[in-house]
């Protein structure tokens, strides 16, 4: 800053508002990018309001739902097609979260499974690949998305950075789920598991009726803290050259237009985060209260 | 379930059926699965390399870098320096903030979970709200907005702060301080400080088994203080003071002489510690309110004082809680560290997995390498970790 300021400049976020949320979506397209909003706030309502008539259905729809957001948002089938590397600011950071949260969940849920295993080839499978994804930082996990996974893959194919990113952040997340899950997992008495066998169900029949909806609703705080460090990490796309929110912003501010705005941008991207994590810390909190109300004799 | 289905006649569907072999059978899947992947994703590398012209070898290691390193305070580096040296100084900056910020991170944290622990309304709320507000936020946006900060609000060099008796300074450039410089005959005061520092961990060794068998308690802090201080000043004095300050002093266009911390090291560090430091609160104040009252009452009871009942039944019962996430809050923070790359603090990510990377064009090496350096430094971290958590457990009969 060459001179001091009198207050705060709002009109570089206002001016800027419509970027931040859409990135570079075609502007006649956007549409698209608001029925997908709306839809998610529907999703949403649907898994956490309880006593929702039809609620089988809710959750249906919210399973379906990353899929049917996919098709609108990148096109195809009927829909003009938008290349991924239009999405950007709130709209990808968004993308990134929702899609690590929805997919890590079974895919964590499987390799807690698989670590508490009694076979020890699957055990030492699941152990390895989640301590080695716990060991190393999401960053370079995301370099090996942006650089080194062409290689992995056969000659001459290749497919979308943000594909890559969404299964990066997605198999990141799934390894600190494992552990929360695993954590509910033995902390459930012994006796539960006994009676499931006792009454003759096979394994994924006792998991799915017994072991798992007791398990997961004591790690579902763990779960929620897990989804609030992924949707945090989704900055770090950032870094491999994804214009997330913060990135589009620090790209405004080499503008010679809003130069020495810094101070305003990370405000308000530091409100429109905190505001995101803490209502599901609260949401979590509140949740938390209500199951020790239940488990109380 | 029908009668005849446990005797199959199919001899496949019999295994199947058994849940021994049927263990089998699914591994033996595993393994097969596992070392087909394997096997085509080597295949691939294989022929991607050779399309590339390309070679996997760390031979890279030693050819010269080719660029500079701002912050190298351990080694000497210049751009002549080889990739290798390169990581080198990335590693030590990244042991370097990481231990500089575990250290911050736990005096900040422990005092703002006592501070939201506080009776006092205010206290309590303000430690609240500044908790909730900074652990919710991304810590690589704590990060930029502290580096930018220090940027923009700083005065250029031309016009640092004098913060004390023109010993040190602080600019958009950095903090600058005094540094010391050793002279012939430190290496005696040095010998004196460890052997100071062992005699009080055998003196306190000693006081603890005299206090287990007899119950008399000796002032162990002040004691240890006294031998620390007074055997290392009483060698400092006779040896003639063999310590001089080399003060930063402004000449042309920058400072020379005495230590500068960079900015971009300061945020980091900063950022990193308080970011972490509300999480270690909330672990704090967790652990401290699982220790049943009871306790309390009961030393109280006793006839303890208050600082004492903090000291020996309040601390060490919730240190047990604490320990085990507070470790991985440390993993947590060394992995945060690689964050630096954002601002430019070149740590072991932004040496060898980025510039190096970039410059070399070998990614699968380079990454292989910044990977395996964070999975030592996180079991190295872990195992001393489940050491400390061992050693305070409680010993059950």
């Amino acid at each position: 800053m060459d001179a001091p300021r009198d207050g705060a400049c709002w009109a570089f976020i206002r001016g800027s508002f419509e970027l931040f949320v859409y990135g570079w979506y075609p502007e006649p397209e956007r549409w698209r990018v608001n029925l997908s909003f709306l839809l998610l706030v529907i999703a949403i309502f649907g898994v956490l309001k309880d006593n929702l008539p039809g609620k089988k259905y809710w959750l249906w729809f919210a399973v379906f739902f990353p899929f049917i957001a996919a098709w609108l948002l990148v096109g195809g089938f009927g829909l003009v097609p938008v290349g991924t590397q239009k999405i950007g600011g709130i709209l990808l950071t968004i993308i990134v979260g929702v899609t690590g949260i929805t997919f890590s969940l079974p895919l964590g849920i499987l390799l807690a499974l698989g670590r508490r295993s009694h076979l020890p080839v699957l055990r030492a499978v699941c152990v390895v690949f989640i301590e080695f994804i716990r060991g190393v930082p999401l960053i370079t996990l995301l370099f090996v998305a942006s650089t080194m996974l062409t290689y992995f893959l056969p000659p001459g194919s290749s497919f979308d950075l943000l594909m890559r990113v969404l299964i990066m952040v997605t198999i990141f997340a799934a390894a600190y789920i494992a552990e929360v899950v695993r954590g509910g997992l033995q902390g459930l008495s012994s006796g539960q598991y006994e009676a499931a066998d006792a009454l003759g169900l096979t394994y994924w029949k006792a998991h799915r009726l017994i072991i798992l909806p007791q398990a997961l609703k004591i790690s579902i705080p763990g779960i929620v803290n897990t989804f609030i460090g992924l949707y945090k990490d989704s900055v770090l796309v950032l870094i491999i050259g994804m214009m997330d929110i913060l990135g589009l912003g620090r790209a405004r501010l080499n503008d010679p237009l809003w130069l020495g705005l810094a101070p305003e941008l990370y405000l308000f991207i530091a409100l429109f985060f905190f505001l995101c994590c803490f209502s599901m810390a609260r949401y979590s909190l509140g949740l938390e209260k209500k199951l020790r109300t239940g488990h109380k004799q | 379930m029908k009668d005849n289905s446990s005797q199959a006649s199919n001899p496949l569907t019999r295994l199947w059926r058994n849940q021994e072999s049927r263990g089998v059978i699914i591994q033996i899947i595993t393994i097969t699965l596992l070392f087909a992947i394997i096997a085509l994703i080597g295949r691939n590398v294989v022929i991607n390399l050779a399309a590339l012209d390309k070679e996997f070898s760390f031979t890279f290691l030693t050819w010269p870098a080719a660029y500079d390193i701002g912050f190298s305070p351990f080694l000497e580096y210049t751009s002549q320096s080889t990739h290798l040296k390169a990581a080198a100084v990335g590693l030590l900056n990244t042991l370097l903030v990481a231990i500089t910020g575990c250290i911050f991170a736990s005096i900040l944290g422990f005092t703002l979970g006592i501070l939201r622990l506080s009776k006092n309304w205010l206290v309590n709320r303000i430690a609240y709200t500044f908790v909730e507000f900074m652990r919710n936020v991304p810590v690589l946006i704590h990060i930029l907005a502290i580096y930018s900060l220090i940027i923009t609000l700083m005065p250029p060099v031309k016009k640092a702060l004098d913060l004390g008796g023109g010993q040190f300074f602080i600019s958009n450039r950095g903090f600058y301080m005094p540094s010391p410089v050793f002279e012939p005959g430190a290496w005696m005061v040095g010998v004196a400080m460890i052997v100071a520092i062992l005699s009080v961990f055998l003196f306190r060794r000693w006081a603890k088994k005299v206090q287990d068998n007899t119950g008399k308690i000796y002032p162990v802090f002040w004691i240890s203080i006294g031998i620390i201080f007074g055997l290392t000043g009483i060698v400092f004095i006779a040896a003639g003071m063999p310590l001089s300050w080399d003060v930063p002093a402004l000449k042309g266009f920058n400072f020379k002489g005495g230590m500068a911390i960079k900015p971009e090291f300061l945020a980091l560090w900063l950022a990193l510690s308080y970011y972490t430091a509300c999480f270690i609160a909330e672990i704090v104040r967790a652990g401290i309110l699982a220790v049943s009252h009871g306790q309390t009452e009961a030393s109280k009871a006793l006839g303890l004082r208050n600082n004492r009942v903090l000291q020996l039944v309040v601390i060490p019962q919730a240190l047990r809680i604490i320990i085990p996430p507070l470790s991985s809050q440390y993993l947590n923070l060394t992995k945060n560290s690689s964050l630096a790359i954002a601002i430019g603090y070149m740590d072991i990510t932004a040496t060898l997995g980025g510039i190096s990377l970039m410059q070399t064009g070998k990614e699968m090496e380079t990454m292989i390498l910044v990977m395996g350096v964070y999975l030592l430094i996180s079991l190295c971290i872990s195992g001393y970790m489940n050491w400390f958590n061992r050693r305070i457990k409680l010993t059950e009969r």
